[in-house]
């Protein structure tokens, strides 16, 4: 029975992605909060360049040697960013810039000029061949199991195990490194760990999504999780809870309209960025836009309260404690004065009588505690 | 040579290197003010983005022509680089993660567009994958004046709006205060590394664009101090590199054209940061070498000196077995630079004993000299 699962093709498709973005979002959620996102694009770029020079040396396009290579590589494209920034000729961002193009250029131009006409060319090193996972397979306790399959499940294993026995120091590296430093951590090694990680994770993922949209894998989900939650550990489960659903919706919608399938997973974990980013819980665009409205509401009645409080035992009571002052003397549009004296009136804080606006006793006390705080505990 | 000028006669190699040379230009001149304001790898996330826009028109013209192709990059490269400031100024995303985030989904977009043209039973949609990574020789005459148009209106646009540029560039806060609409500048400049992205497409592609943005730049900065000879540097950098590395891939007509640049002015980069007069890596290094050879000197000489002073000798005779002990290593060369300057001379003091130094006439007054400009007390 098993054995049919792994040889059903949709379902291996959909797994390997899900998969792909389960480990990519592990090590991506750091990535992110340390604000080193674009290393992602630089380590998916160059490791390239790893993936050709494995592959012309040991004719093996995954496995292990390809995936020290790949660790080795990624590290390769760290260090050469660090000894740029490090001559202070140039900045880190333009370094990085700088670094992981020569990489992937000479890649390139190792496949033009030694790989042609095999089956590991430019196309599929930028786009990946998801759709063809199922075809190599390779036999586990028995079964012939998709070799993408394999290695992503050997790769997420690796990732959650890091990031679960490290979860304490990561957290601590991440948020404070002075700390984690001061407190005997090694937050550099630690993230060379991860950077070591991610490129790992790249040339596993490298066969099914390619080199670029294997960035989206890693920085898409963990940001949309950034919008919706403010735990480290919650942001994770987050994280790889989009990647699955991207990869499942991501397959049906690309199966529809016969397009590639990898694209259309790393589309669709934009499109769970989007809902994040309007609808999430507290820094959703709706919800900023809901408490600023409750906040200016809040403001307008406070201003009517004082403004009916400061007047109330004056000479100009009857000019200014009355409907149309809210107009003249509060320059409220006459929409805006309506809406408010209505709140007003229905909260009970303002009482009225024909044009004039009384303030009830709750109205009263509410006006003083805005007016004279420290005398709050008096009443 | 008559094989080089045969060459030159040929057609397509006069497009490709005049092709070779506006994008030299442009990418040189727009990239120095992306460089400048530490917007690097923005050039690389607009240049992903550009992918969708090629397919998109594509589609709209129903073939493979530069014009539509290049109007349709621009529109999403800016919308790519309106999404980023959307995400980083009304979300808690900062920079790095909305770059990762522009980049890898305009590109997947690009990706999930490109197969749906590809389904499509349309003759001329082979060309389309050589926007990935460029292929000179594919220039025809009509495009080299869309290009030509594209770097006309950039290099107009720098040459009008200088000074502006200049002070966004270096101190936008003053030029705020000082009533320039700074945001509307930044949307300029940011179109303007749009712009420079644009007209790299058919030349370097998407995928390498980035390196062509902050190459020239780069090098031409180890060179000179000013912005003026800067921005016009970085021009001849890229069209060096331009010319050469499309030059390569047209005569070997089997590699792709954007990693032959890309590897050109990154060679150009590597030479500048080592040689470049005074800011050069090797220059450094040989002057740290120069001033350690002189410090060494000068301490031997001191130590003498001190010697001499603490004995009341003027000649008095020191075993170079006790300068080394002294200064811990092996002063055999510092000695011989100060014989040879006529500064120590050898003496035998005892036959039993090594050799031994005093100062000369001359080596007493420079010691007296250096010690005046370090420690007056001293003398």
């Amino acid at each position: 029975m098993l054995e049919d699962l792994f040889s059903n093709a949709a379902l291996m498709i959909v797994l390997t992605g899900a998969l792909v973005g389960v480990a990519a979002s592990l090590v991506g959620t750091f990535l992110v909060l340390r604000r080193s996102s674009m290393l992602s694009d630089a380590i998916s770029h160059s490791i390239v360049f790893g993936v050709v020079i494995v592959w012309l040396l040991t004719h093996e396009q995954s496995g292990p040697v390809q995936i020290v290579g790949a660790a080795l590589t990624g590290l390769l494209t760290v260090f050469l960013t660090e000894l740029l920034a490090n001559t202070r000729k140039v900045k880190t961002d333009a370094a990085i810039g700088l670094v992981f193009p020569v990489l992937f250029a000479t890649g390139v131009l190792l496949l033009n000029l030694y790989a042609r006409d095999v089956h590991i060319d430019t196309h599929t090193v930028l786009l990946g061949e998801i759709g063809f996972v199922w075809l190599k397979t390779m036999t586990v306790a028995g079964m012939e199991v998709p070799q993408a399959v394999v290695w992503m499940t050997v790769v997420t294993l690796i990732n959650a195990l890091f990031v679960a026995l490290l979860f304490k120091e990561l957290k601590l590296a991440t948020f404070d490194p002075e700390l984690a430093t001061a407190l005997g951590f090694v937050p550099r090694l630690l993230f060379y760990g991860l950077l070591a990680l991610t490129s790992v994770t790249a040339v596993a993922a490298f066969e099914a999504v390619g080199a670029v949209l294997f960035i989206a894998f890693v920085i898409i989900p963990p940001a949309a999780a950034y919008l919706l939650t403010d735990r480290l550990f919650a942001m994770l489960g987050i994280a790889a809870a989009i990647a699955v659903a991207s990869s499942v919706s991501g397959y049906g919608l690309a199966v529809r309209y016969d397009v590639s399938i990898g694209g259309m997973m790393a589309v669709v974990t934009g499109g769970f960025l989007a809902a994040a980013f309007v609808l999430g819980p507290r820094y959703g665009l709706l919800a900023q836009a809901w408490s600023a409205w409750r906040q200016r509401y809040a403001d307008e009645q406070r201003a009517l309260l004082v403004h009916l409080f400061d007047h109330e035992a004056t000479a100009a009571r009857a000019e200014e404690n009355v409907v149309s002052a809210l107009r003249d003397h509060l320059s409220w549009k006459p929409r805006q004065a309506a809406a408010v004296l209505e709140r007003s009136l229905a909260a009970g804080l303002v009482s009225r009588d024909g044009a004039v606006l009384e303030l009830t006793d709750a109205g009263r006390d509410e006006a003083r505690q805005l007016l004279e705080p420290w005398r709050r505990y008096d009443a | 040579m008559s094989e080089v000028f045969a060459l030159l006669a040929d057609h397509t190699v006069q497009n490709v290197i005049a092709a070779a040379v506006f994008l030299g230009v442009t990418s040189g001149v727009l990239g120095s003010f992306a460089v400048l304001r530490q917007q690097s790898l923005l050039g690389d996330t607009l240049a992903h983005a550009a992918l969708p826009g090629v397919c998109l028109g594509f589609v709209v013209a129903g073939g493979r022509q530069l014009g539509p192709i290049l109007g349709g990059a621009l529109f999403t490269a800016v919308l790519a680089a309106l999404l980023m400031l959307l995400l980083t100024r009304r979300s808690r995303l900062k920079t790095d993660a909305a770059l990762g985030i522009a980049l890898s989904f305009f590109f997947a977009v690009g990706v999930v567009l490109l197969t749906y043209i590809q389904g499509t039973p349309n003759a001329s949609q082979g060309g389309l994958d050589s926007f990935l990574f460029g292929q000179a020789a594919a220039t025809l005459r009509s495009d080299l004046w869309i290009m030509a148009g594209v770097m006309v209106v950039s290099i107009a646009l720098v040459a009008v709006f200088w000074k502006e540029f200049k002070l966004v560039t270096f101190d936008p806060t003053f030029a705020g205060a000082i009533g320039l609409p700074v945001a509307l500048l930044d949307v300029v400049l940011t179109t303007m590394i749009a712009l420079a992205v644009v007209i790299g497409l058919q030349m370097v592609g998407v995928v390498l664009m980035a390196s062509m943005v902050i190459a020239p730049a780069v090098a031409a900065r180890q060179w000179v101090k000013s912005l003026e000879s800067m921005v016009i540097l970085a021009a001849i950098v890229g069209i060096v590199g331009g010319v050469v590395g499309a030059g390569l891939s047209a005569v070997g007509r089997n590699l792709a054209t954007g990693p032959l640049i890309v590897l050109a002015v990154s060679t150009l980069v590597i030479i500048s940061i080592l040689v470049a007069p005074g800011r050069g890596v090797l220059w450094e290094e040989l002057k740290r070498w120069r001033d350690r050879r002189t410090l060494r000197g000068r301490q031997v000489l001191v130590m003498l000196y001190q010697l001499a002073a603490h004995h009341r000798d003027p000649s008095y005779p020191v075993e170079r077995g006790a300068v080394d002990v002294f200064h811990g290593l092996d002063t055999r060369a510092a000695l011989a630079r100060l014989e040879r300057r006529g500064l120590v001379r050898p003496v035998h003091h005892m036959p039993d004993e090594g050799q031994h130094w005093e100062l000369t006439e001359a080596g007493l007054s420079e010691a007296e000299r250096v010690l005046t400009d370090v420690a007056p007390e001293a003398v």
